[in-house]
C-alpha cells in the first residue's frame, strides 16, 4: 500500500538529510522536493508558516517540521529497524544529545562558525568547537555507534560531523576533527559512512566543497 | 549510602526557574512522590555537576541515582516512565508530534525573549517587546478556543507554556508589557490552568518573581 510520504528538502542541509536517511534506514519510500532556499515555494512556506524552513515532511498531507521532531515522528510511525531505545531513561539520554547536536541551540554551533571567521573570532569558536567535539568522544567509548550497535538518532542527528565537517575544515583551512585526539569519533565516522543508507542519499563531497567556497569567497568579497 | 544515590527521586531544581517548575508540574499530575532540592546557583551542588557535567544546568531528575537532564526531556520522561495515569502527551503520533513542536517553540523563543524585557532598554527594549508580542499571539493562535493546547487534555505545552506566566507581571512592570492585553485569548487558558493544584502548587507568586527580577537587575547593574 503505497503512504504519501513527501519531504521538502536542500540537497545540501545536514538538517534535510537526517530526514531521509531515518526513512531509508526504516525502508519508507518518499519523494522528495528541492528547494531553492534563496527562493522559497509557496508550498513550504504554507506548511512551515512558523519557522519557513527544510526540513518538512509531509505524510497524508500533513506537514511536520523541525528534524529532530521529524525523526521521533518517523520512528513512532515506522516500526522497522528502531532508532530510539525502548527503556525510558536510555531514551532520554538519546534525545539529550539530540539536542545538543542541534547546533541552532547549542554550543555545537561553535563546529559551523570555526569555519566562517578569522582571527581571534575564530579560535574562541574552535575552542569551544573542540570542547564539543571532546563531549562526544567520550559519549562514545565503548560503542560502536552512539545508539550502540546499530545507528540509531544521535548518529543521525550527528551526520553533519561525519560528512559536512570535514568539507567546511577544507573550505576554512582548519583542522578540528584530529584523529589522535578524537580516535572514537574517527572510527565513528568510518562505520557510518559504511552503512547504505547513509550514503545512498548522501550529497556529494565534490558538491558540498563547491557550495561552501562560493559561500566563503561570497563572505570575503564584503569585507 | 553516597549523596543522592538509590534515593528514589531527586529533583534539583531552583525555586524560581520556569525550566524547573515544568518538572514539578509533571510529577504533580502523575501524582509521584519526590525529594526536591534546591539549588545554589551561585555555588552549585558537587551532586548537580556530577549529574548534569555537560550544561550544569538544573532541573535534573535523579532517578535511582541516574540522572535526566532538560526540563522538556524530563517530562516526557516522566510521561513514559508512568504511561498508566495523566497522559502528557496525545496518543495520535500526529498530534504528539504538534505537540512537541509548540513545546519546542516556547523553548527557543519564551526565555529568551522574556529576559530581554527586562535585561534591555531603550530602542533595544522595544524590539524585544515586538518579538515578545509576535510569540504570544503565535501562541494564542494556536490555542484558538481549545480548553488546553492540546485539546481536552492538559499536556506537554500547557506544561512548558504555563510557568512563564509566573512573569508576566514583571514583564509588565519592566517592559510595560501587558501579556494579556496584547494575547486576551490566553487568560482564560491561564486561569485554567492555574486551577489545577499541579500547577498552582507549583508556580511561584509572580509578585516574588520580580522581586527576584530587581535583584537580578541590581546584579547586572540595570535600572
Amino acid at each position: 500500500m503505497a503512504e504519501e510520504v513527501k519531504v521538502f528538502r536542500s540537497w545540501g542541509s545536514p538538517f534535510s538529510y537526517r530526514v531521509e536517511l531515518a526513512l531509508r534506514l526504516k525502508g519508507v519510500a518518499y519523494e522528495y522536493i528541492e528547494e531553492d532556499l534563496s527562493n522559497k515555494s509557496t508550498l513550504l512556506l504554507e506548511y512551515n508558516p512558523v519557522h519557513k524552513k527544510v526540513p518538512v515532511l509531509l505524510h497524508h498531507g500533513k506537514p511536520i517540521a523541525e528534524s529532530l521532531l521529524i525523526l521521533e515522528y518517523i520512528e513512532e510511525t515506522w516500526q522497522e529497524n528502531p532508532i530510539l531505545p525502548k527503556d525510558p531513561r536510555e531514551r532520554a539520554v538519546a534525545r539529550f544529545w539530540c539536542r545538543f547536536l542541534d547546533d541552532k541551540v547549542s554550543e555545537m554551533f561553535a563546529l559551523w562558525m570555526s569555519c566562517w571567521t578569522e582571527g581571534e573570532t575564530q579560535q574562541n569558536f574552535m575552542e569551544q568547537a573542540k570542547e564539543c567535539l571532546h563531549l562526544l568522544e567520550e559519549e562514545l567509548k565503548g560503542k560502536k555507534f552512539f545508539g550502540g550497535d546499530s545507528i540509531g538518532m544521535v548518529d543521525i542527528a550527528a551526520s553533519s560531523i561525519a560528512h559536512w565537517l570535514g568539507v567546511l575544515e577544507e573550505v576554512a583551512g582548519i583542522s578540528l576533527l584530529d584523529e589522535e585526539k578524537y580516535p572514537n569519533l574517527c572510527k565513528w565516522t568510518e562505520e557510518f559512512l559504511k552503512s547504505d543508507a547513509v550514503m545512498e542519499c548522501l550529497p556529494k563531497r565534490a558538491n558540498l566543497l563547491a557550495l561552501f567556497q562560493t559561500r566563503k569567497q561570497a563572505i570575503s568579497s564584503v569585507k | 549510602m553516597a549523596e543522592g544515590e538509590n534515593k528514589g527521586l531527586v529533583l534539583l531544581d531552583f525555586w524560581v526557574s520556569p525550566f524547573g517548575q515544568r518538572c514539578r508540574i509533571a510529577l504533580a499530575e502523575k501524582g509521584v512522590e519526590y525529594e526536591y532540592r534546591e539549588e545554589n546557583l551561585r555555588d552549585k551542588s558537587p551532586l548537580l555537576l556530577k549529574s548534569n557535567p555537560v550544561h550544569k544546568k538544573i532541573p535534573v531528575l535523579i532517578d535511582h541515582g541516574r540522572p535526566v537532564c532538560e526540563s522538556l526531556n524530563i517530562v516526557q520522561y516522566i510521561d513514559e516512565k508512568w504511561p498508566d495515569r495523566a497522559p502528557l502527551l496525545p496518543a495520535d503520533s500526529y498530534a504528539r508530534a504538534q505537540a512537541r513542536f509548540w513545546a519546542d517553540l516556547v523553548d527557543k523563543k519564551m526565555y529568551e525573549s522574556g529576559t530581554k524585557l527586562w535585561k534591555l532598554k531603550g530602542e533595544a527594549q522595544e524590539e524585544a517587546k515586538k518579538e515578545f508580542i509576535e510569540i504570544l499571539k503565535l501562541l494564542e493562535g494556536e490555542l484558538g478556543d481549545k480548553k488546553y493546547f492540546g485539546g481536552d487534555t492538559f499536556g506537554l505545552v500547557d506544561i512548558a507554556l504555563v510557568p512563564f506566566t509566573a512573569w508576566f507581571y514583571s514583564y509588565e512592570a519592566c517592559a510595560n508589557l501587558s501579556a494579556e492585553k496584547e494575547a486576551p485569548k490566553l487568560v482564560p487558558w491561564v486561569k485554567r490552568c492555574r486551577e489545577r493544584e499541579s500547577v498552582s502548587k507549583s508556580l511561584p507568586d509572580p509578585l516574588k518573581v520580580y522581586e527576584f527580577v530587581c535583584f537580578l537587575k541590581k546584579v547586572y547593574g540595570i535600572e
